[in-house]
């Protein structure tokens, strides 16, 4: 018993973290209709950025920030420079965003080199608590915490405010939402830096985690975020977030008892939910 | 008297089709001007054309002394248009309420008291105000397109069919609705409903392969039968 609750916090605390990144995947292939393979290259840039200004400042918040700020950025110069061109047109998107992952993974590797960075957890929740010999990673709980902020964060922008109405209504018609004199570009940009930001916020809670920083920890991130998208339904940001915890769990349930299963148990999950609904568990209209 | 818009020799391009070839109209404050032309005539594309939907290729489209050609259509919008299309362009995953909000330029108290006449103007949609506009029929999502347009300060309202589809009973609405708006809205009106058209316009243009081809009063097209045939392909009892 003691075993499935640890494992359950594992797998919510890694639910957590897939979650930052499939949910701004879900709304950019949602709303702006783009396959979008940068993502984990900015989970990587994020991972980079808020080790070396925890370096600069020792500071884990103004790290947090900083990683963000830079995701942030980053996906306002890829939508506006890379992504803005090729709207309609997927074959290009996916071309043009392998391109900027390759590129931009490389130049992690020119700037802090090829070799993995230690990295260690902030002081405050490095420690763990022991209930009922149960023993609980504060820092996990600490992620859960904030995937869960996160979601309700979304939630709240997506259901209760005026970005959120105009990008419901851009996922059925961008056409329409401009000729209501919206201007949907801006709305394009800043969903598209803001699923950045949130995956670069991932890639920087997930290097204290694994305890180091390499140019090749956002394949795989990226590969389960992709699943979970799939999984949750393409444009729904509630179909990642259950997604998430069901990816999160399996992930973290099979690695304890059969690791080598682990991949295997991800694609067949899928495959099951892809066979039963094929939309995905909470699919919504995504623009052609 | 200085028209309120004016299409001066307007082109523009759906893909690789030439779909405009030389559009011209003005449209005088005040005035309901019917668009009409058989399937396929470039109706439609006129007023996404207008828009800024499909971008002019050529020619110019002035609004109130602004020239509106080379805006992005958002820009063009809020110059003063309100714009129904064929399809409503009803939002299926927002509510009533969020339809006419997301609408608004500003969110100030002379657009909520124009949303609060609409609500009035169209009691079905008081009544469905929070629900999923994906649950209303077809004609309540024609009135919520037309409430849409109406929630801003417009200069002109663009309808385009605004019966094609609809029950008798709530074309008559919509046709009782628009030529109430006749008495203090400017419209340009695309209608394949003959009837329709003549209840409400007062002036014509017929739109033929992407050029307008000629213009005139309702009226006289109305009475004039060898008119009809030649240029709308029917004739009115």
């Amino acid at each position: 018993m003691h075993i499935f609750i640890m494992l359950l916090i594992n797998g919510l605390a890694e639910g957590a973290l897939i979650f930052l990144m499939a949910a701004g995947l879900s709304i950019i292939l949602g709303l702006l209709g783009v396959v979008n393979f940068t993502h984990g290259t900015l989970f990587i840039w994020g991972g980079y950025v808020s080790i070396w200004i925890f370096g600069l400042t020792g500071s884990f918040i103004i790290a947090l920030v900083a990683a963000i700020v830079a995701g942030f950025a980053m996906g306002l110069i890829f939508e506006r420079l890379f992504v803005r061109p090729v709207y309609g047109n997927v074959t290009a998107q996916i071309l043009i965003t392998l391109g900027l992952m390759i590129v931009f993974t490389d130049l992690v590797r020119l700037l802090w080199g090829p070799n993995p960075i230690p990295a260690s957890r902030p002081e405050f929740m490095d420690g763990t608590w022991v209930i009922d010999s149960v023993i609980i990673s504060q820092y996990r709980i600490f992620l859960i915490i904030v995937g869960i902020l996160v979601a309700i964060a979304i939630n709240y922008i997506v259901n209760k405010t005026r970005v959120g109405m105009v990008m419901r209504a851009g996922t059925q018609s961008p056409d329409m939402v401009q000729a209501l004199g919206i201007n949907i570009k801006v709305y394009f940009s800043g969903v598209f830096a803001g699923g950045a930001a949130l995956a670069a916020l991932g890639g920087a809670l997930y290097v204290p985690l694994v305890g180091s920083v390499w140019s090749g920890m956002g394949i795989n991130n990226q590969i389960l975020a992709f699943i979970v998208v799939i999984l949750g339904g393409m444009g729904s940001y509630y179909g990642s977030a259950v997604g998430s915890i069901i990816i999160g769990l399996t992930v973290a349930m099979v690695s304890w008892f059969y690791p080598p299963l682990t991949v295997y148990a991800t694609v067949l999950l899928l495959l099951l939910v892809l066979t039963l609904r094929p939309q995905g568990l909470f699919g919504l209209a995504v623009r052609n | 008297m200085e028209p309120l818009l004016k299409l001066d020799n307007v082109s523009s391009f759906i893909g690789p089709f030439h779909i405009l070839q030389g559009v011209s109209l003005v449209v005088y404050p005040g005035e309901a001007v019917v668009v009409l032309g058989r399937n396929g005539a470039g109706k439609t594309t006129t007023l996404r054309t207008i828009i800024g939907l499909i971008p002019a290729s050529d020619g110019q489209i002035i609004l109130d002394d602004v020239n509106i050609s080379k805006m992005p259509p958002y820009k063009a919008v809020r110059q003063g248009i309100g714009f129904i299309p064929e399809d409503y362009g009803i939002f299926d995953f927002l509510s009533v309420e969020e339809n006419l909000l997301v609408a608004m330029w500003q969110e100030d108290k002379a657009s909520l008291d124009r949303r609060d006449y609409i609500l009035d103007l169209f009691p079905d949609l008081k009544v469905s105000y929070k629900r999923l506009a994906s649950t209303l029929s077809g004609g309540q999502r024609q009135m919520l397109s037309i409430g849409r347009a109406l929630v801003n300060d417009i200069k002109i309202i663009l309808i385009d069919e605004p019966s094609k589809g609809l029950a008798p009973i709530i074309v008559e609405k919509v046709r009782d609705v628009l030529l109430d708006f006749k008495e203090d809205k400017t419209i340009v009106l695309v209608e394949q409903n003959f009837e329709m058209a003549c209840a409400v316009g007062d002036r014509f243009y017929i739109i033929n392969e992407g050029r307008t081809v000629l213009d005139g009063a309702v009226e006289e097209l109305y009475k004039d039968k060898e008119l009809q045939k030649k240029h709308l392909g029917f004739v009115t009892a």
